[in-house]
């Protein structure tokens, strides 16, 4: 009887803050709202440290953390949340703690398919990001089947970015983009048409006549299921990319928390969110005047 | 919003004098204004120049520091965790001047002054590489009268100061598209290099007309040519290609260790990309032209204090 009265008001409470998030967005929503919204979960192992817990927990914590942001994100209506979930340098750690990592990593993703609330109720289509050559078969296996459970939903995108640096994602991009220019350059040659291969003229005047553009890079970019995300949030205070989003980050705000990630709540999305805003208006105004 | 002053070059360009000081960001921060300082600098300004426009003043007499003790650091900072490559945005140069009830043109012209203490500053901290954007492709829409005002800036500053650089020992290099900068600029900027180039205390990076991206696809052409020449295949491409391949392949220090950018502007805007994948951001809310040795001092001891893990574990 008392569990069934404490389960009521949990509900009652659950039910009341989903209310009032509704309201906020309502307000937040007169200004602009980001699209796309990038985490650097940055400070489990410091967070596990700090509240003397063992090794895995502060991931294990970092992951509801998560889960909650995901959720806010999309009540927000931010249609693409991308994750730097591990790093291609974090192969650098441990092995112990590496393997603990990815084995995290795997139930989490198999338990994201099997019973996440979140995926289901907003509609969630759920990609892997990263050199798959670098996982494990298990791990690959798990990201694949993510990727196809969740293939039939479209209202919103999560990518997340596991043995991902961007560098390696450039490199990969330029890889692909010659391949499929060389060949086209070589029957040029070959058919004595000629080509103008000059650098990218910022003007625009040559660009007709080069026959490598941005598009043609961005196109092979693994990143390329969403745009260029308005916001990319790094906790723990560091101020700094670690090889996340290099190419897509050009015009996005960097937002910086002191907390470490799962200390991460709602307040800091909201600063985040109007720091966009403030921004926003700034980067119109200097446009107008311009 | 007051309407700016109409602009002109006034002849007393040619002239050397004093600019009023740039006012510590205790007198006067964003949020604030102090009416009476900008009716002095105004009083000031307008008072030889009835009807010709607004007075604009040249550089200032550099300063000789050839007698200082070279190498000697602020006691805030260490010297065996300085960084070698320095990478700076100078941003908020028109704020500045609108703050003051200024035309822009004054704003860069301060700004200019607080770069040359900057290389100042490395040159005696014994800093490698500093880059300095001093122009970006994103720029060219601003309006023509404030760009013809940059470039004459540029072209000015080089030729004053293209002795003092060599004096101090400082290689100059350009990255970025100059094809679509005046020609006599060019010309300045491709002699600048030329007579700089065995240099060896600082050396000085300016970005003119670079894009990070444009960068980055400058690289892919080129490596898209070697493939094409079967000098490599694609799957040789990797990032110590690319890294030779970019812009950046002056110095052997092609990656900032720090990169600052002033007012309180939180964002890369297409400069370095490639470039900055473990570079600490540091994003001072002071204007550029208020950016002095003491904001330097504090980004550098910011910069210090920070653990760099390149993904490894935390060392403590």
């Amino acid at each position: 009887m008392e569990s069934k009265i404490c389960n009521l008001a949990t509900q009652f409470f659950e039910d009341l803050k989903s209310f009032l998030r509704r309201c906020l967005f309502f307000i937040l929503s007169v200004g602009p709202m980001p699209k796309h919204i990038a985490f650097i979960m940055d400070g489990n192992r410091r967070y596990a440290k700090k509240q003397n817990l063992e090794e895995g927990a502060g991931h294990k914590e970092g992951y509801s953390a998560l889960m909650n942001m995901l959720r806010y994100c999309y009540e927000f209506e931010v249609k693409y949340v991308t994750v730097y979930a591990f790093s291609i340098e974090n192969f650098k750690r441990r092995p112990e703690e590496v393997q603990s990592t990815m084995q995290l990593i795997q139930e989490k993703i198999e338990s994201l398919i099997e019973g996440e609330y979140v995926l289901s109720q907003y509609g969630v289509r759920v990609y892997v990001i990263g050199n798959f050559e670098l996982l494990s078969n298990s791990v690959k296996l798990a990201a694949k089947r993510a990727m196809d459970a969740t293939a039939d939903n479209s209202k919103a995108v999560l990518s997340i970015c596991i043995a991902y640096t961007s560098t390696d994602e450039i490199i990969h991009a330029i890889e692909k983009t010659c391949e499929e220019k060389s060949e086209e350059f070589r029957v040029l040659d070959s058919s004595g048409a000629g080509y103008g291969l000059i650098g990218l003229r910022c003007n625009g005047k040559n660009k007709g006549k080069s026959l490598i553009d941005v598009e043609d890079i961005e196109k092979h970019m693994r990143m390329a299921v969403a745009p260029d995300p308005d916001i990319i949030i790094r906790t723990s205070g560091e101020t700094r990319l670690s090889n996340f989003l290099l190419w897509q980050s050009a015009s996005s705000l960097l937002y910086s928390p002191n907390e470490l990630w799962p200390e991460i709540g709602l307040r800091h999305l909201v600063q985040a969110i109007l720091a966009f805003q403030r921004n926003f208006s700034y980067l119109k105004m200097r446009r107008e005047q311009n | 919003m007051a309407a700016m002053p109409s602009f002109q070059i006034h002849p007393s360009t040619l002239k050397h004098q004093r600019f009023p000081n740039a006012p510590r960001n205790k007198l006067l921060s964003p949020n604030s204004c102090c009416p009476l300082f900008s009716l002095v600098s105004k009083a000031s300004i307008l008072s030889g120049t009835r009807g010709n426009g607004v007075l604009l003043n040249c550089l200032p007499p550099v300063e000789n520091h050839a007698d200082e003790d070279l190498g000697s650091l602020p006691p805030d900072l260490r010297k065996n965790s300085m960084p070698s490559h320095v990478a700076v945005i100078m941003d908020g140069n028109r704020r500045w001047a609108q703050m003051r009830g200024l035309p822009s043109v004054s704003g860069y012209e301060a700004g200019a002054q607080a770069f040359r203490t900057v290389v100042d500053l490395c040159c005696k901290w014994r800093i490698t590489v500093l880059t300095v954007f001093a122009f970006s492709s994103d720029n060219w829409t601003r309006p023509k009268v404030e760009i013809d005002f940059i470039m004459e800036l540029l072209e000015r500053a080089l030729r004053d100061e293209l002795q003092q650089l060599t004096r101090k020992k400082v290689r100059v290099s350009i990255i970025g598209d100059c094809t679509r900068l005046p020609k006599p600029l060019q010309v300045l900027l491709r002699e600048a290099e030329e007579t700089t180039k065995n240099n060896s205390q600082l050396h000085l990076i300016c970005a003119l007309n670079y894009s990070g991206q444009n960068d980055i696809l400058q690289a892919c052409q080129n490596m898209a040519l070697k493939v094409k020449d079967g000098l490599i295949e694609p799957e040789d491409i990797n990032k110590f290609l690319l890294e030779k391949e970019l812009e950046t392949n002056c110095t052997e220090f092609p990656n900032p260790d720090l990169l600052i950018r002033t007012s309180g502007e939180l964002r890369i805007s297409n400069f370095f990309l490639w470039q900055l994948a473990y570079t600490e951001l540091y994003f001072a809310n002071s204007l550029w032209p208020d950016f002095g040795e003491d904001e330097f001092v504090e980004a550098l001891s910011s910069f210090q204090q920070r653990e760099r893990r390149y993904g490894g574990k935390s060392v403590s």
